[in-house]
């Protein structure tokens, strides 16, 4: 019966050691935006977050995320108002949307450690989350995007303090 | 040439065989048609589910339309909301959308059917929805008048208001919904002579309203197929043969199985519609679980009579089919082309092969059923929910009126899930378990059993006169028959040669805008092809090969003759006798695109070209008009960079102009991905590849800038979603010609197939 910590709440699960996250997650949990897509640490669909690291939960074992903070695309922001769900709106990104929830996952990883990144620096970063409608320029833009508002905010954050 | 397809076995259902109900009820207004049965009736399913609503206005004011086509990232539910909503004067604000169940009065108003494909629902729903939003103002406004006691003609509509200016008086949608008072009905002549707006008093349409899918789909909360939660609900993963069709169970072991926590039961599928052959279902209390049972069953096969073949295989037994005089029928006969090859200064050949591709959408296939009572509740995101729910009945061994599909978002359709296939073992191991099922295939099941796009192999045969001019074409197009599986013969289109029906979605595309006097195209059914490879529709169908081949002959004709590509093309869209209109539609198109690449004037190092095509996929009654300038770097060893695609599309009026660039680009990178990164191969009767590591759909780092030009000429709205794939790679093989003179005729394009056909 391993305990989880998901989205800031202790939950205790009945699955044995060797059942992946994701399956946890989406049928124990009820908590499905969280997508199933290979299996096989191929595709990012099922990106979450371990600790702040984006991880494939259908490759990591539900007795590897014990102990650790597992974030889900529920547990993102409070309101569903995190930078980059802003800019997903704002550009107009998901087609099917399938995928949607662990590009959002893989980007969030990258901002929180650098909210000044290169076109490069993305594309290195997103290039293992498939997207089969082809969104990728529209996942792009959005990142630089919500990146900007970060800095945006930051900035204006640290002014307040300063003054 | 084909026309559009009705799947009604009598006259389609046309507005004169409907009625349009409006009625006031606490509840809301309601607003619909009353349908006519018109399907066949082994298809037809039950009428009496749920009302008959196309929309409904609650007392709260919200305006909800429900969606009878499949929303799989096209966002329709979206433009059908932004069609009714411009007629209505709602405001954008105050629209939902809901998915629709298979009830019959939720058919297409032109198809008679529920089925998504085709590019073809803005185009066809987009009358029908016009008239019930007009229908629906028209009713609130005469009751706002009556309440009010001002003349209905003095009243104005915008904003989920009936205004009256002259007193300042108004009424909210919701207020007069509340107030019972909406009583006005519409004889179908009525609807029918309602005068809609001009494009010229447009406020809704041609605006770029957010897409109301999307909020859903950036918090986890959009609910697709795979996220269905039934109570009691147990899980099934199926264990699929090593051939792709063909296979039976000899014996299964679940000794080993036994042994896993959960597993209830291993279920062989009797499958007698065919969809599926030699498949298991591991149920478990969870996938986790159903997945382990899966593995450690022990399943003996007989691998039928496909186990021996492979891709080379497929395409031997094309060409020999071809290169019979006798076989396959002809869609298209025109003039007489082999007097005109007697005749010709010069005569070319070339044969076009593509390989066998997989839809792959990031949802694996998925379907849940429950069994409640008589009634059987299918759970999927399905593109064909009048077949399905056949399908679904054909596995339950049940009459279709008893089956209820209840529609998912779809992550990912692409032609997909116009199959069934996904029902069939959640049917049947819900029926063996006695609970409800769901069945999630794992990414290898998917990609093997997939309803591929065919291996195709085309012939071509050009004759030109002395100035090069084309004046015979012979165009053989071999392949699977896609369409022909459905069983539905609606879907096949009379041969001209009257030999029998043939499947136009293997040849459509070919039936093109240039005018050529002497033309044929042979459909010719590759028989091998279509029992070891049952194949589907994928994004674009036909003309995703058939404008591969014509439109690189094409090009090779204009270098034969020493003319510029373009001048060659412009030259044979002539407009005359039956090319009239769309000829010059698709030449506009490619002037337009030459000019945002700066084709012919941009100087380009060596090592570079840009190549073109244009296309008027889909079929050839309902075209769009689109054209692609590629710009590709070609290194010595045959690697092609692709630097830039330029995308022209006509696509008459837009209704939502953003969304149209996201198909058009989506549909771009598809044709970019099919043409260079995507292919799969048959080995033993069985697909070779099974997830995204030899399967390789373009990713992030692949992506070129893609530049789209929508045209909106005012004409009737076109599809978007597919042709933009179908211009792509004749536009790239042509670009690698002019970068480094290799011809390349085989898709997908290889670096060494590059390489091996430069000029040394």
């Amino acid at each position: 019966m391993p305990n989880l910590n998901i989205n800031g709440r202790n939950m205790s699960v009945e699955a044995s050691n060797d059942t992946p996250l994701l399956w946890v997650i989406r049928e124990q949990l009820q908590m499905t935006g969280t997508k199933f897509g290979c299996g096989a640490g191929l595709c990012g669909a099922c990106t979450v977050h371990l600790n702040g690291e984006a991880v494939r939960s259908c490759q990591t074992l539900v007795s590897e995320a014990a102990g650790k903070k597992i974030t889900t695309i529920e547990g993102l922001s409070a309101k569903g108002d995190h930078p980059l769900q802003k800019a997903w709106i704002l550009e107009q990104v998901p087609q099917c949307g399938y995928c949607q929830s662990g590009q959002i996952m893989q980007a969030a990883a990258l901002l929180s450690k650098n909210s000044n990144p290169t076109k490069d620096e993305v594309v290195a970063h997103m290039d293992g989350n498939l997207c089969r409608c082809m969104t990728y320029s529209r996942i792009q833009k959005a990142i630089m995007r919500a990146a900007s508002e970060m800095r945006t905010a930051s900035n204006a954050s640290t002014e307040r303090r300063a003054t | 040439m084909n026309t559009h397809v009705k799947i009604s076995g009598s006259a389609p259902a046309d507005l004169s065989r409907r009625s349009f109900l409006v009625g006031s009820a606490a509840t809301g207004l309601l607003l619909g048609y009353a349908a006519v049965p018109g399907i066949d009736q082994a298809l037809a399913a039950p009428s009496a589910f749920e009302p008959s609503v196309w929309y409904s206005i609650g007392p709260d004011g919200l305006v909800t339309v429900t969606c009878g086509k499949a929303d799989m990232g096209q966002h329709i539910a979206s433009t059908m909301a932004q069609i009714v909503s411009e007629e209505l004067g709602s405001s954008w604000k105050d629209m939902r959308v809901q998915l629709a169940s298979n009830d019959p009065k939720f058919n297409d108003p032109v198809l008679g059917a529920q089925i998504t494909g085709g590019s073809w629902s803005t185009m066809m729903n987009f009358d029908a929805m016009s008239r019930a939003g007009a229908a629906g103002r028209m009713a609130l406004t005469e009751a706002a008048a009556g309440i009010m006691g001002v003349p209905a003609g003095e009243l104005v509509v915008r904003n989920s208001t009936v205004l009256h200016p002259k007193s300042k008086k108004s009424m909210s949608f919701a207020d007069i919904v509340k107030s019972g008072k909406i009583t006005k009905t519409f004889t179908p002549d009525e609807l029918k002579a309602i005068k809609l707006k001009t494009p010229d008093q447009y406020t809704m349409i041609g605006v770029s309203v957010p897409q109301l899918d999307i909020p859903p789909k950036i918090n986890g909360t959009a609910k697709y197929g795979i996220d269905v939660m039934l109570p009691g609900m147990v899980y099934g993963k199926v264990v699929t043969p090593p051939v792709r069709y063909g296979a039976t169970v000899k014996s299964v072991d679940d000794t080993a199985a036994k042994k896993v926590p959960g597993f209830i039961k291993a279920v062989t599928l009797d499958d007698k519609t065919g969809s599926t052959t030699g498949w298991v279902v591991a149920v478990a209390n969870t996938y986790a679980n159903a997945r382990k049972a899966a593995d450690a069953l022990k399943i003996t096969y007989d691998n039928g009579p496909n186990a021996k073949l492979s891709s080379q295989s497929l395409i031997d037994e094309a060409r020999r089919l071809q290169a019979l005089d006798d076989s396959g029928q002809f869609f298209v006969k025109d003039g007489d082309t082999a007097a005109a090859f007697g005749t010709a200064a010069k005569v070319m050949e070339a044969e076009y092969t593509t390989s066998i591709n997989i839809h792959a959408p990031l949802e694996p296939m998925n379907a849940t059923a429950e069994f409640k009572g008589d009634i059987l509740h299918m759970y999927s995101g399905n593109q064909f929910a009048t077949r399905s729910g056949a399908i679904a009945a054909g596995a339950a061994g049940i009459d279709p009126k008893f089956v209820v599909m209840h529609q998912m978002w779809l992550g990912g359709g692409f032609g997909r899930r116009l199959d069934a296939d996904m029902m069939v073992p959640a049917v049947q191991a819900a029926k063996a378990v006695g609970k409800p099922v769901k069945v999630i295939y794992s990414r290898e099941n998917d990609m093997t059993m997939d309803y591929s796009r065919p291996l195709t192999f085309q012939k071509v045969k050009a004759g030109v006169d002395g100035d090069g001019k084309l004046i015979a074409l012979n165009h053989d197009v071999v392949s699977a028959w896609p369409t022909a599986r459905w069983g539905i013969p609606d879907f096949l289109t009379p041969s001209v040669d009257k030999k029998g029906p043939l499947d136009s979605f293997t040849v459509n595309g070919s039936d093109f805008f240039y005018s050529v006097p002497n033309h044929n195209v042979r459909a010719i059914k590759n028989e091998m092809a279509h029992t070891a490879t049952p194949s589907g529709q994928l994004r674009s169908v036909a003309p995703g090969w058939t404008f591969w081949a014509i439109e690189s002959m094409i090009d090779e004709l204009a270098h034969a003759a020493g003319t510029d590509p373009a001048e060659y093309r412009i030259a044979l869209l002539d407009g005359k006798g039956k090319n009239d209109g769309g000829a010059q539609r698709l030449r506009n198109t490619l002037l337009a695109a030459m000019g945002m690449a700066g084709y012919g004037s941009t100087k380009l190092p060596k090592g570079e070209g840009m190549g073109i095509a244009c296309v008027s996929s889909q079929e050839r009654a309902t075209a769009s008009w689109t054209a692609c300038v590629a710009h590709v770097a070609v290194s010595p060893s045959g690697e092609v960079k692709v630097k830039k695609l330029t995308v022209a599309t006509d696509v008459g009026m837009q209704v939502h102009p953003d969304n149209i660039r996201a198909q058009v680009e989506g549909a771009a990178l598809w044709g970019l991905s099919l043409a260079m990164y995507e292919k799969a191969t048959l080995k033993d009767g069985g697909i070779e590849q099974t997830n995204f590591d030899t399967y390789t759909p373009l990713r992030m780092s692949q992506t070129p800038e893609v530049a789209v030009n929508v045209i909106a000429n005012g004409e009737k709205p076109t599809g978007v979603g597919e042709p933009a794939v179908t211009v792509i790679a004749p536009a790239l093989g042509n670009a690698i010609f002019n970068a480094c003179g290799a011809r390349i005729r085989s898709l997908p394009i290889t670096a060494e197939a590059v390489k091996a056909s430069m000029k040394a």
